[in-house]
């Protein structure tokens, strides 16, 4: 089978449009490289509005996430790439006021429904932030904090899982010797792989990373970004950036934001060089954004 | 063109200085009153030498200096410098009716240090300065004279020391614990005749009551004896004016030669005062001995204090920072919480003494002790009462700011742990209340710094002038809150302000007031180590 990334509605169910982008007529994306391989859908977003109290963030998303591959959402800055994001894990649900609707599959399985274990799902669907956040707890302490949450209290079990965690990171070489010194000692892209590494311990098969790269150099940003090519094996990731570069080296898939609207979503390959929109063109050209 | 002075205005150079200035005042105000309460408290433990002043009319007025002055309105043009006195503490209650005499300068016609001076610290009427005439065994002489006198009494006192201690022993132990069994009996009596009002009390009952009586009453007999043994030496004492006074050797706590003294010997003797004023208990209406039970009674209240008022403003703090919505409604609630800390404290006196003796601690006595009415048990002031009133009186404190605390935790750390799964309850006990504990440690010690200084609401719910026992000792079941308790901060009003003898009071009033200090410094410093510690570990952690 060879599912479409966007929208599994026919075109009669194509979201309405929306004035705020006036220019765009249709939210007809481009169909994805039918080359791409076989391919299956992990995460299928279906008709997402979200609203903050009155205000109307994210309009008609609808999209397919395809497992074991890198999918980066771009975009200008307020454009509902995060607020997205965090609609997979349910974060939002923290907001009071916030509004979500339409229904978010994983593996077929609506993650929105009201008799949906939150936590549960958020053990399956990991989550690394902007802003590297590691507790005030020791590397080891850090990494072990999601396993021993979930009932894990052997020492030899979370000892393997806390290495694993930190090797799939890529972390494992530079602190081995340090594991039970405060996380806060780690320098900022040591601290961003040790969240990846916190995240992957509670073995998700969904990683959310929400421009993880924004506050660090560019050696850091490399290492995050190799890495991510050794994640996808296990885990399919979804990336919101501002870099446009990082998201055409990074990225499987690239999806197009503006103003809560997903303007385009394909291949990275054709959305960076054929961009079926002016508007994806004149983002990604920077013409404007 | 500017002027200098906008110039310096613009700058704001004026407003640093300002601010300095204000630093300076406060910090030299502080350590001024440090100051002032050391000299003043610390002195007191130094044994100063015996003066001998000869007078014009012939008498002699002996005793240690106790400060000069200028006699007020004795300055005049022809006497710029005015007239001078010196105070001196004669001691001698009980002869002359005064602790302290002014002798005015020109009245002294020489001065000498008599190295012979004994100073004689006794149980009742305070200190005696004179020389020892003879000391007696009942009726017999021993020794004659102040030499032969001072060698014999050594021993005495030292004997009569242990007699003492021995006496309190069975005080304290043997006839305690026999009342105890007394009051148990009675009461296990009591409680049968109010279950059973017809049917008659045991005839075995009361064989263990008559038992417990006699052997009460052999106890009694012995010490007794015991205390009759204190009247069996005396010595005969002569003043500097040739006036004679027998007392007995047990009234005498002990006997000094302070002109004799070298510095080692003094520095030694005073660091024996000062172990003293801390490890024993008062003696004369506070004036004299030490302030152990006070000092235990305050530490104690404060420990308590802060075990009721942790959980409960943190709790307090959690539920309108994390849980409540935040609307009008949580605005009100931290508007009556901030008022309350501005209440003033006697209010709060009042409410515990209403609430938690009257309401809480009457309707306990009825439901479990009945037996004891009319003699009220948690119906009275007692140091549980009262740490609650004080943990009251500080709650707000703690609230506000454990409030401070959690809204300093980032929020990424929340989001970072709910993201992995965590729920709300096991973010706040794994995440949030670990990085909030120094602003909760910070609210504890506000709190505590206040509890320790208040002495108005304890008046009214438990603090005693003196306290027959502490509320923590070996009787079961060695935690009495429901005892009575002494506190520094009363004691410093008791002693001050309302002692018969204010002026041989004053020392005291600065000791307790340097140890009540002391004290809160301490406590203080324990919970900033704790809290510093705490920081390390969660060098995240903003406050």
């Amino acid at each position: 089978m060879y599912p479409s990334p966007l929208s599994a509605h026919e075109p009669s169910s194509a979201p309405t449009v929306h004035s705020q982008v006036p220019d765009v007529p249709n939210r007809h994306v481009q169909p994805p490289d039918k080359n791409a391989g076989i391919q299956e859908a992990k995460l299928s977003l279906n008709q997402i509005n979200f609203y903050y109290g009155a205000h109307q963030s994210l309009f008609n998303i609808n999209a397919q996430i395809i497992k074991n591959q890198v999918t980066s959402f771009i975009g200008p800055s307020g454009c509902g790439k995060s607020t997205l994001l965090r609609c997979l894990n349910r974060l939002n649900d923290l907001i009071e006021g916030a509004r979500l609707e339409g229904t978010v599959l994983i593996d077929g399985v609506n993650i929105l429904g009201p008799d949906v274990d939150v936590t549960d799902l958020r053990k399956r669907v990991g989550m690394v932030f902007q802003k590297s956040n590691p507790f005030p707890k020791s590397i080891y302490e850090n990494v072990a904090y999601g396993p021993r949450l979930h009932g894990m209290r052997q020492r030899n079990q979370l000892d393997q899982i806390v290495e694993q965690g930190l090797k799939g990171a890529g972390l494992w070489d530079e602190v081995k010797d340090r594991l039970h010194a405060s996380a806060f000692g780690l320098s900022g892209g040591q601290q961003q792989r040790l969240c990846i590494a916190r995240a992957l311990a509670v073995k998700p098969d969904v990683l959310l990373m929400d421009e993880p790269c924004s506050a660090l150099d560019p050696v850091a940003t490399a290492k995050i970004e190799e890495l991510l090519f050794s994640l996808k094996q296990d885990l399919t990731v979804i990336i919101v950036t501002h870099n446009m570069q990082q998201a055409a080296r990074v990225s499987d898939w690239t999806a197009f934001m503006y103003l809560g609207e997903l303007v385009e979503f394909g291949l990275t390959k054709q959305m960076f060089t054929t961009p079926a929109k002016k508007q994806t063109e004149d983002y990604i050209t920077g013409r404007f954004g | 063109m500017r002027t200098p002075f906008k110039q310096m205005l613009a700058t704001g150079n004026v407003f640093i200085w300002g601010c300095a200035a204000g630093v300076s005042l406060s910090l030299l105000m502080v350590f001024g009153l440090l100051l002032l309460i050391m000299i003043n408290g610390l002195g007191y433990f130094w044994i100063s030498d015996i003066v001998d002043l000869t007078l014009k009319d012939g008498q002699h007025v002996m005793g240690q200096l106790a400060g000069r002055e200028v006699i007020p309105r004795t300055i005049t043009p022809d006497r710029p410098e005015g007239k001078s006195r010196v105070r001196v503490k004669i001691g001698n209650r009980d002869l002359s009716g005064l602790d302290f005499k002014w002798v005015n300068d020109d009245q002294i016609v020489s001065e000498a240090y008599p190295a012979d001076v004994v100073l004689l610290e006794r149980r009742e009427w305070g200190n005696m300065y004179a020389r020892i005439q003879a000391v007696y065994s009942g009726e017999k002489l021993l020794a004659e004279g102040n030499e032969a006198g001072w060698t014999a009494l050594g021993p005495l006192i030292s004997s009569a020391d242990d007699l003492h201690r021995q006496i309190k022993q069975i005080e304290q132990f043997e006839i305690g614990a026999i009342n105890a069994n007394i009051e148990r009996l009675r009461l296990k009596i009591r409680a049968m005749e109010i279950e059973h009002p017809t049917s008659p009390v045991s005839s075995e009952m009361k064989a263990q009551v008559a038992d417990t009586e006699t052997r009460y009453r052999e106890k009694s007999a012995e010490l007794e004896t015991l205390r009759a043994r204190f009247d069996e030496y005396s010595v005969v004492m002569v003043d500097a004016n040739g006036r004679e006074k027998q007392i007995a050797v047990g009234q005498i706590v002990r006997a000094l030669r302070p002109n004799e003294m070298g510095v080692w010997q003094k520095s030694w003797i005073y660091l024996v005062n000062v172990w003293a004023a801390l490890s024993t208990e008062p003696r004369e209406a506070n004036t004299e001995g030490g302030i152990f039970p006070a000092i235990f009674g305050t530490v104690l209240m404060v420990i308590i204090m802060s075990l009721a008022v942790v959980p409960f403003g943190v709790l307090a703090a959690l539920y309108l920072r994390e849980y409540a919505r935040q609307g009008a409604m949580v605005r009100l609630v931290r508007i009556a919480v901030n008022n309350l800390a501005g209440v003033p404290s006697i209010v709060f006196g009042v409410f515990g003494l209403g609430f938690f003796i009257y309401a809480i601690g009457g309707t306990l006595d009825t439901l479990f002790f009945p037996e004891r009415l009319p003699t009220p048990t948690f119906g009275t002031g007692g140091i549980l009462w009262a740490s609650l009133t004080l943990a009251l009186l500080t709650v707000p404190v703690v609230i506000v700011s454990t409030e401070e605390g959690l809204a300093a935790v980032p929020r990424e750390f929340r989001e970072g742990s709910l993201a992995l799964g965590a729920t709300k309850l096991e973010t706040m006990l794994k995440v949030v209340i670990p990085s909030a504990l120094p602003g909760i440690l910070t609210g504890l010690i506000l709190a505590m710094a206040r509890a320790a200084g208040e002495v108005a609401p304890l008046m009214l719910t438990g603090v005693v002038k003196l306290a027959p026992a502490l509320p923590l000792d070996g009787s079961w079941p060695f935690f009495h809150f429901d005892r009575k308790f002494m506190h520094l901060g009363f004691h410093i009003y008791d002693v001050g302000f309302q002692s018969p003898n204010v002026e041989a009071a004053k020392p005291m009033v600065y000791i307790t007031t340097l140890v009540l200090i002391t004290v809160v410094i301490l406590l203080n410093l324990t919970a900033i180590v704790l809290r510093n510690h705490l920081r390390k570990k969660y060098a995240g952690s903003v406050l």
